[in-house]
């Protein structure tokens, strides 16, 4: 573990980060900018990890377990959206769904 | 009873409080017109009961030697801004108690008459809880310690006068409407407050206080310049000639008689519109710093009192008559006071308080008689059926027209005498002129309403006397007016102590004695010619109007025709109305109707607040676009915000 | 060139490239096999960072359960391979993309900036002790069991909720 310099895996993660980002942004389809979302958490799981290991301290890994709990809670309820989205639109494209307005 | 001289003030208020909130329920309570006489007994016991206090103040006061007589009560502070402290006091000194017992006994006595006057009215409650409210105005205004308080009673009587002129707010008065004439005499008021409140300010940047001790003291004392006295003055005085109904703000009085008779008697004789002569009374050492105001003040009061005394010569209607005479009789008090006769002002004053009440009560108990007419010319031979009320209205008008004996002699007298030995043979001339004008109007009325012909139609109108709860009050007052000026016996019969009245409040204007200091030595054998030769006048215009107006009608409408123009100048009141109409209503509604209201409230106003509306309406129709309702819109706006942010905090390391 | 290195840039080449492929694929089962593989490659760098027992659940509970709950629902709903892969605005997209670059230079410059290496000393036993199930274990059950508790009381109302919204008409 020392011998990899910490910067390397934040970098990383970083990079996932931003990936997981540009699909939400980007990707039409509901699922997909969900997964990516997905990827965001964990990226910040990755930098917590990390920082967990490198000061010798679990506090950082108790919160990934938090982190995972909540991201299974919100997959179950956000997929159960999304079927319920199905039903009333029969599509799972998102720029087609826009009553986010005034 | 000194210590207690709030209670005087808060009575009324209560008084009011109650009939205003509950006299309604208080009069459907009660079946018939008992909840009348419980709302007009609460109305009349709280201001009796200050009466009784007031009097009993009065005697522990003159049971005081002269040095303690001034008493402050001090309730609490009222305002305190910087350097300004105001406490709600009360001063309680022979001046203001003056005031004070005329007011509450007048008062009371007026309150009693309306019960009688205003039955079967269907605002009963709210005619005294209004008059209630008047007097706890009209009590700050007397005993206020300082200018605050005073100013509060001040426009707080000036709102109770608005009030009570409106008061039958559905009935047409002459051309226009009762509200109408309420609002001319409230907005012809805040002309004269506003030259009050000028004053004032004035007076505080001056003295650096507005308590009366203080800055009565001050102005005895300080080194001011004779102009800055005579500029407060000057403001002072505006705000007295409103209130008093002087020139050139005297229109608003006339019109005031659209209110009930009561209040009439009350408001526009007996008690506010003297608040001006009390005002500058109380102030006499400013005024008394500034010879050239009070020149103004004695000019003003005796142009007023020869222009009203001749307007009422020709009057047809009961009030406006007695109207005119009032606006004379206040002409007659400013003289005084601008005479440096500051004590016979206030005399005059008291026994003008207890006859033209008087004299308006009987009026009122006429006009009740006849069935709310109020034309002269259609009242007659009225003697026989109101027996009471011609009796004292007798009263009333012998004591005005200055018969000797009766309480208006003896002040006028003192005014006209004052007039002569301060002032000059021409202001004696013109004040006599003015006591014969109204020796003749007055006798003119009395004639025509009580004795010669019924030119009433005794078909439609069935005179009958008014009931005791009316006639006893005018009984009361037609003593006070028969023996009322012996408290202020002429000194060159009675000596320099006999005159009680003087004596009496003369420590109040001792400072303003010392300042003027123009006794001028004049021979008792003068006075006694001058006292003498008005009365003869008096006496001889007395005769001239019975003999026209009861056996010789066509003498008066030979002189009607003859002097056409006079006449007709004189029964549109030298046309002030309309040329105030002309020169400064008019003018103010054009330029409001076609500069503020089509330019500057349609243009520029509305145009700035609907310009701006229709700016934020485009600038939103854009805007609104970027609200697409696409969750990705959103969420990029989103993630620039995170970029921005995280850049904000990279530059700022 | 030590084997922890070695195995760190193999890992992390997998992640990295992993990621870009879920989001660049049409077919939205094949995006989800490249996370599944992603999960799997950040696992080993869990591994490679002392941390076991978050390892083992990447594994169960991401790679496994949630993974395998987006593949059910996406053959639930059999939707076809996309026409259009990204969404129709072509200024959104660019700025989008242009704006997740710039937020990826912003941090790797915060990163390289600090340079947290320079400032702490690893140790590797306290590294290896902190990823035991033992002490996590120990801080969930002691300083950190009201948040536990919660945590459990969201599962429960999470699974609730996902009930109530998918059964199919509202009652």
């Amino acid at each position: 573990m020392s011998n990899v310099p910490m910067e390397y895996y934040l970098i990383l993660s970083a990079f996932m980060f931003c990936v997981g980002v540009a699909g939400v942004l980007i990707r039409r389809n509901a699922i997909v900018v969900f997964m990516c979302i997905e990827l965001m958490l964990n990226s910040a799981n990755l930098t917590l990890v990390t920082f967990s290991s490198y000061l010798g301290n679990s506090i950082g890994q108790v919160f990934v377990f938090f982190v995972m709990t909540v991201a299974a809670a919100e997959a179950a309820v956000g997929l159960a959206i999304i079927i319920a989205m199905f039903r009333n639109k029969m599509t799972v494209n998102i720029d087609e769904i826009n009553i986010f307005k005034w | 009873m000194i210590n207690l001289i709030y209670i005087t003030v808060l009575l009324p208020l209560i008084g009011f409080l109650i009939n205003g909130l509950f006299g309604r329920k208080i009069k459907n309570a009660f079946p018939g017109s008992s909840g009348e006489k419980i709302i007009g007994t609460i109305g009349s016991a709280t201001v009796g009961i200050s009466f009784l206090i007031v009097v009993g103040a009065f005697f522990q006061t003159i049971s005081l030697p002269v040095e303690q007589r001034s008493n402050t009560v001090e309730l609490f502070t009222w305002l305190s801004v910087g350097g300004l402290n105001v406490k709600f006091a009360y001063l309680v000194d022979q001046l203001s108690l003056t005031m004070a017992l005329i007011v509450t006994g007048v008062g009371f006595l007026i309150h009693v008459y309306s019960i009688g006057y205003m039955h079967g009215d269907k605002s009963f409650w709210r005619f005294f809880a209004y008059l209630n409210l008047f007097i706890f105005a009209m009590m700050n205004l007397i005993l206020g310690d300082n200018f605050i308080v005073l100013f509060l009673g001040w426009e707080g009587v000036g709102l109770c006068s608005y009030l009570l002129i409106g008061f039958w707010y559905d009935r047409n008065f002459e051309k226009g409407t009762t509200s109408q004439a309420a609002k001319k005499a409230f907005v012809v008021n805040r002309i004269g407050d506003f030259g009050f409140l000028l004053g004032m300010f004035l007076i505080y940047q001056t003295f650096d206080s507005l308590n009366f001790t203080e800055v009565l003291s001050k102005a005895a004392t300080f080194p001011v310049a004779e102009a800055t006295f005579g500029l407060i003055a000057i403001f002072l005085f505006i705000g007295a000639i409103g209130k008093s109904a002087q020139i050139p703000l005297f229109v608003w009085l006339p019109d005031a008689m659209a209110g009930p008779t009561p209040v009439s008697a009350l408001i526009h004789a007996a008690t506010m519109v003297t608040a001006g002569v009390y005002m500058v009374s109380r102030t006499s050492i400013i005024f008394a710093s500034a010879p050239a105001v009070m020149m103004i003040v004695a000019v003003v009061g005796l142009l007023t009192a020869i222009m009203a005394a001749s307007i009422g010569l020709v009057q047809n209607d009961i009030k406006k008559v007695l109207a005119y005479s009032t606006v004379s009789q206040l002409g007659y008090m400013f003289l005084a006071a601008g005479m440096g006769a500051f004590s016979a002002s206030i005399f005059h004053v008291m026994t003008h308080a207890f006859f033209k009440a008087l004299l308006f009560l009987a009026a009122g108990s006429v006009i009740h008689g006849m069935h709310e007419e109020q034309n002269i010319q259609k009242y007659g031979g009225l003697k026989k059926y109101m027996p009471r009320t011609y009796l004292t209205f007798f009263i009333a008008t012998l004591a005005i027209a200055g018969v000797p004996g009766l309480s208006g002699f003896f002040s006028k007298d003192e005014i006209l005498w004052y007039s002569y030995a301060n002032g000059s043979f021409i202001f004696w001339l013109i004040g006599m002129l003015t006591a014969m004008m109204t020796a003749f109007y007055m006798f003119r009325l009395l004639s025509l309403t009580f004795y010669g012909k019924e030119r009433f139609d005794h078909h439609h109108v069935h005179p009958h006397e008014s009931p005791s709860v009316m006639t006893v009050p005018l009984i009361v007052l037609a003593f006070f007016s028969l023996v009322g000026g012996y408290v202020g016996l002429p000194k060159v019969f009675v000596g320099e102590s006999g005159n009680l009245i003087d004596s009496w409040l003369k420590p109040i204007y001792a400072p303003a004695m010392n300042k003027l200091a123009l006794y001028g030595s004049h021979s008792h054998f003068e006075e006694i010619l001058l006292m003498a030769a008005s009365v003869a006048l008096a006496l001889s215009a007395i005769y001239f109007a019975l003999h026209v107006y009861t056996k010789k009608p066509e003498i008066a409408e030979n002189l009607s025709v003859k002097f056409k123009g006079l006449y007709n100048l004189l029964l549109n009141k030298y046309f002030i109305d309309e040329a105030y109409e002309a020169a400064v209503v008019q003018p103010i509604q054009k330029g409001s109707e076609k500069l503020l209201w089509k330019v500057a409230d349609v243009v520029l106003i509305d145009g700035a607040v609907n310009g701006l509306a229709k700016l934020i309406d485009k600038f939103s129709a854009g805007i609104r676009k970027i609200q697409t309702g696409a969750t990705h819109a959103y969420a990029v706006m989103m993630l620039t915000g995170i970029a921005l942010a995280l850049l904000w905090l990279i530059l700022s390391l | 060139m030590n084997i922890q290195l070695i195995l760190f840039f193999i890992l992390a080449a997998i992640a990295a490239v992993t990621s870009v492929m879920m989001i660049t694929r049409k077919n939205a089962v094949l995006s989800a096999v490249f996370l599944v593989l992603n999960f799997f490659s950040l696992a080993g760098l869990y591994l490679l960072l002392n941390a076991q027992f978050i390892a083992v659940a990447q594994v169960i509970v991401y790679a496994g359960a949630i993974m395998v709950l987006f593949l059910f629902v996406l053959m639930l709903l059999n939707t076809d391979t996309e026409h259009k892969l990204f969404i129709d605005k072509k200024a959104i997209k660019f700025f989008a993309i242009l704006v997740s670059i710039f937020v990826f230079v912003q941090l790797a410059f915060l990163i390289f900036k600090s340079n947290p290496s320079r400032t702490l000393t690893p140790d590797e036993e306290a590294s290896i002790n902190a990823g035991t199930i033992q002490s996590i274990g120990h801080m969930l059950y002691t300083d950190y069991i009201i948040p536990f508790e919660v945590a459990g009381f969201l599962l429960l109302a999470a699974t609730i909720g996902a009930l109530v919204l998918a059964k199919k008409k509202f009652e």
